[in-house]
């Protein structure tokens, strides 16, 4: 499944300050359908680079990161069991506080 | 000027020719403003509802006397360029001018925040802040000159706005805010701008503003980023809807010690401007139950989607614990394991000492 990837606020540092991630994931054998949680694991081994803590915490983001799918708070689509398609676009953003 | 007196040189013909003509410009800019204000007067002799109480405002309007739409002709003529909006004009100006905006910080999201809401006639705008200003400041906190360094930023911040705008009143909380003084402060206000610089000040203006029951336009910059959103508005979420849980320390940059590029907050600060006047003047969406994300390396601005208000949000959720005695006592500090001040933190090392100050 292709997907495109962004990170932003400072989490692209955690992958090589590479922001923009064109990938190809494949989903679980016997399964047609990737959901957010398992593409954070996904990330988790291929994407991110070095301190892993400052992305995940348990099998969720850590606070404070927003996720966007397709332009949308993944709250409103169902958090870890977001389903995705085919060309979706997934944002992370760290939030932000300085001024 | 006699107009009979001819002037005897060519250049002096020129010359009396051009001032002639500005002059007559404007005249006809003051006809056009005053027949579009007659077609609005007379389509619209209720003036509609005010934003807010105008605790802050004055009732009398220093100038000349009130006309029927409530603006005096010196208003009038100084925000011709409003009125002449559609969405916008004397209504829009009229609320404008009786609304209180709080700015919270005189940094560099506060310098355009403060400049343009004093330059568009807000009524009264507060200003909090309780830090001098510093020659490297001044990259990115365009509202201070280098004349006020080692001085108040806030006087420095009231004082650029009053010579811009001698009708709007201006507010000098030269303290930092706390929760022991938040309550007092943010009371007086219909609007609050949260332009601080740090995460604790985040939580606790957001619990302010839920807890008074007040519109909160957020902004923050950083490197080269920007966000953007307006909480507790319309029903919408308040900050910790989104963030309940605190980010860990590390995650908590500082333009102090991570750098940002002057114009980013400029950018962000001229939108949180902006949004504030929506509230106000009660036009158009205010960006609530949304965010703009600003990208500056990409030149990208995206507007996504974000959550409502949470049921189960502890501030302003359907069993909210925060109430108006137990944010006094809130350690906000400690909550977010983060200070609110950077007064006292190590020196950056990037240069020798004697160059950095
Ligand atoms: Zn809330």
């Amino acid at each position: 499944m292709h997907l495109t990837l962004e990170f932003g606020g400072g989490l692209e540092l955690l992958c090589k300050s590479v922001k923009i991630h064109e990938v190809d994931v494949d989903t679980k054998s016997g399964e047609d359908k990737l959901t957010m949680k398992d593409l954070l694991s996904w990330i988790q081994a291929n994407v991110i680079k070095e301190r892993p803590e400052m992305f995940m915490k348990g099998d969720s983001v850590r606070p404070g990161v927003l996720v966007l799918v397709n332009d949308c708070d993944w709250e409103l689509s169902g958090n870890l069991d977001t389903t995705l398609e085919e060309k979706d676009v997934v944002v992370f953003i760290s939030t932000l506080h300085g001024g | 000027m006699d107009s009979t007196n001819i002037p005897d040189t060519f250049d002096g013909i020129i010359s009396e020719i051009e001032e002639l003509k500005a002059q007559k410009q404007v005249l006809e800019d003051r006809i056009r403003l005053l027949q579009a204000q007659m077609e609005e007067t007379t389509s619209n002799l209720t003036e509609g509802d005010f934003v807010g109480n105008g605790s802050c405002c004055p009732l009398v309007r220093p100038g000349n006397a009130v006309v029927d739409n409530g603006l005096t002709p010196e208003m009038i003529y100084r925000y011709s360029r409003h009125l002449l909006l559609p969405d916008f004009g004397v209504e829009g100006q009229l609320k404008l001018s009786e609304s209180s905006i709080l700015v919270v910080g005189a940094g560099g999201l506060g310098s355009p925040v403060a400049l343009y809401l004093a330059a568009c006639g807000a009524g009264c705008i507060g200003i909090v802040d309780n830090d001098i200003v510093e020659i490297n400041n001044l990259h990115r906190q365009i509202i201070h000159k280098e004349t006020f360094v080692g001085q108040s930023k806030v006087k420095s911040a009231a004082d650029a706005c009053r010579l811009i705008n001698s009708l709007v009143k201006l507010v000098e909380h030269n303290e930092a805010l706390s929760p022991t003084n938040a309550l007092g402060i943010v009371s007086k206000y219909d609007i609050v701008v949260d332009a601080t610089d740090n995460l604790p000040s985040r939580y606790m203006i957001s619990d302010c503003c839920v807890l008074l029951d007040k519109p909160l336009v957020s902004g923050a910059a950083l490197g080269l980023e920007g966000q953007l959103t307006v909480y507790h508005h319309n029903g919408g979420p308040c900050y910790r809807c989104l963030f309940p849980t605190p980010p860990p320390t590390a995650a908590c940059q500082r333009c102090s010690d991570s750098g940002v590029l002057g114009v980013v907050p400029g950018v962000i600060g001229c939108l949180q401007a902006l949004e504030a006047i929506k509230i106000a003047s009660a036009i158009g969406e205010p960006l609530s139950e949304r965010m703009l994300i600003f990208d500056a390396m990409s030149s990208r601005i995206r507007t996504v989607k974000i959550r409502g208000k949470s049921a189960q949000c502890i501030a302003c959720g359907e069993n909210a614990m925060i109430t108006k005695q137990s944010f006094q006592c809130f350690d906000y500090e400690k909550f977010t394991q983060s200070p609110m001040s950077d007064k006292g933190r190590p020196k950056l090392g990037l240069i020798p000492e004697s160059a950095e100050n």
